[in-house]
């Protein structure tokens, strides 16, 4: 036997930092073993799974938030987290929600010290806004969480990720299986980045599984759960047309300015968004489209049916959709070729190589408070307690042409328009026109846009006539008392720190 | 005017309150629980209590539940609590308006 490698190499002085060869499983053991080489990735449980992933206390752990009020990873996983005995971990989830209440319990025993998330709502965001954590919060945009973590801020440890359907090897998605959430557009920058990926699957498929929304070249274990989420608590609503007249005259005039502004031409973009206004808007606007003859390139952004149903009539080209909001959305990215499922960093990260939010002419964002320079609050409400999210508002705010912000001008007796914002998430100079119940007001750095919308026939006025009427309907609101401490910095999609949330006074 | 029996006006809907009233016999008491209490607390008690007094009501208890209520629904509620709670209905309008 001469035939070995030993003979073929002798009296060769390999280069420095070479080895000889030493089988085909020497670097890659899984491959001693067809079972090894195909089941390696599964995971007996999530303990299991957990310890294989060299998670330490100290380190960060992220999750996805497809599925809304829905979700049943975030809490599970903690539960598990927390009985394991780890400690002083950063959380670092696309966002929060009021689902996630029992976390609060787990930042008082010292498990999470710290937290990244576009927003917060309910008992949890309370607590913090009430001083529950030593650190502040970073509160940040869809965009400019990848932002964060390519500049290593938010260097993600172990991703826990739910899937639908995931195959032995991690190929994944949430349009196959049970708990259909559609989109994974929020995980799928988690798995392209995270130092170990977990999968948490309700249902482990044959290989390959297809679409593959997570690929088997990113994903570390596969572990069975029984339930990810609950996909009925995802709609915000966004299924039904509104039959309140208020938010019906909002959206008209909201359809009346996208019609009116400069951008309406055959091939526009728009992102329309959630809530009463903004889905009866894109009712409103099927009727301009079909009176001009003209169709929508594409629309972005959170996906509703009624963006599905536009496009089932054919008048928007193609759905980039990061994020499905009903069951008409998720349903129409598993069957739709013209539907497509995209990342946050394709949606609107400023720092990657491209960001579909840069091509959108006209967006439909909604507002807690914009004050008298445009800047806009959707994250604490009037009483300074944190409950909404960054989300993409001040991605698409600065990335699309004509950002209109819609809402009514009084919300019972809290005035939306104020003088200035309790806090800012997007800054007034990225606001193109605010749509109220009471009025339209144009940012005076678009004058071309006002003389437009003038032109049309529309009731525009200046936006301190707007807060001048809401003052008069409700009073001058007294100001939040609030402490010194910083309980939120809020980022700006590029880092930067455009405001903080200080705790609320008891 | 005097209050008699107990009555309430309004209800628990966003922008409405809900006003109960019922005879006391030491005073004007006024219990205030509002979701814009930290806003507009004091104000919302101020329209209350001015209504109460241009109605000549000196002696009673008084509960408010406001959802965020305007000044004019706050007036149009007591008002009409009150009026549920006398014996007589005589208001002088003229104050009222």
């Amino acid at each position: 036997m001469t035939n070995t490698i030993e003979d073929r190499l002798a009296g060769v002085a390999l280069p420095a930092g070479l080895e000889p060869f030493a089988g085909v499983a020497a670097h890659a053991p899984h491959l001693a073993s067809r079972e090894e080489k195909h089941g390696r990735k599964i995971a007996k449980s999530l303990e299991d799974a957990i310890r294989a992933s060299g998670l330490k206390n100290g380190m960060t752990v992220s999750f996805h938030h497809a599925f809304r009020e829905g979700d049943k990873t975030i809490n599970f996983v903690f539960d598990t987290l927390a009985t394991m005995g780890f400690r002083d971990l950063t959380l670092a989830p696309s966002s929060l929600l009021s689902c996630n209440a029992p976390l609060i319990g787990h930042v008082k025993s010292g498990v999470i010290r710290r937290i990244f998330t576009s927003g917060m709502r309910g008992k949890l965001a309370e607590a913090i806004s009430n001083g529950l954590m030593e650190e502040p919060i970073n509160i940040h945009s869809h965009g400019g969480r990848v932002n964060l973590m390519d500049r290593g801020e938010i260097a993600i440890d172990v991703a826990f990720l739910g899937v639908a359907t995931a195959d032995p090897f991690g190929n994944a998605n949430a349009v196959t299986g049970k708990s259909r959430c559609g989109s994974l557009g929020y995980a799928m920058v988690d798995a392209a980045r995270a130092r170990c990926v977990i999968l948490l699957a309700e249902e482990i498929v044959a290989y390959p599984n297809a679409p593959a929304s997570i690929r088997q070249d990113q994903v570390d274990l596969v572990v069975a759960v029984e339930q990810i989420g609950d996909p009925a608590k995802i709609s915000v609503g966004a299924a039904r047309i509104t039959s309140n007249p208020r938010e019906l005259l909002i959206a008209r005039w909201a359809a009346d300015v996208m019609e009116h502004a400069g951008f309406f031409e055959d091939g526009f973009s728009m992102q329309t968004g959630t809530g009463g206004s903004a889905t009866a808007t894109a009712r409103f606007l099927e009727q301009k489209m079909r009176r001009k003859g003209i169709k929508a390139g594409f629309a972005l952004g959170g996906i509703t049916g009624s963006i599905v149903d536009l496009q089932r009539k054919g008048l928007v080209g193609r759905i980039l959709d990061t994020q499905s909001f009903d069951a008409v959305a998720a349903e129409s990215l598993a069957s739709n070729p013209d539907h497509w499922e995209i990342s946050t960093n394709y949606y609107a990260n400023p720092t990657s190589k491209a960001c579909s939010v840069d091509r959108v002419d006209m967006v439909i964002l909604s507002a807690l408070e914009i004050d008298l320079d445009f800047n806009v609050n959707v994250i604490t409400g009037s009483d300074g307690v944190m409950r909404g999210a960054s989300g993409g508002h001040s991605d698409t705010a600065a990335g699309a042409a004509l950002p209109i912000v819609v809402g009514p001008l009084i919300r019972s007796r809290i005035p939306t328009v104020v003088e200035k914002c309790t806090t800012v998430v997007t800054p007034g100079e990225t606001i193109g026109v605010l749509v109220t119940d009471h009025g339209i007001a144009v940012n005076p750095n678009r004058p071309e846009v006002a003389d437009r919308l003038k032109a049309a026939g529309l009731p525009v006025t200046t936006i301190e006539d707007l807060h001048a009427r809401a003052t008069s309907l409700v009073g001058t609101p007294q100001p939040i008392e609030f402490l010194d401490k910083v309980v939120g910095l809020v980022r700006y999609r590029d880092g930067s720190v455009i405001d903080v949330v200080r705790q609320v006074k008891g | 005017m005097k209050i008699v029996r107990e009555a309430l006006a309004g209800t628990l809907e966003s922008s409405d309150l809900l006003v109960r009233i019922a005879p006391l016999e030491d005073g004007l008491e006024l219990v205030l629980k509002s979701e814009v209490i930290h806003q507009f607390g004091p104000h919302i008690e101020k329209v209350a209590r001015d209504c109460l007094a241009r109605l000549g009501v000196t002696q009673a208890l008084v509960v408010i539940e406001d959802k965020g209520a305007l000044d004019c629904v706050v007036a149009a509620r007591v008002q009409t609590a009150v009026s549920r709670a006398v014996d007589e209905w005589t208001p002088d309008w003229s104050a009222l308006s």
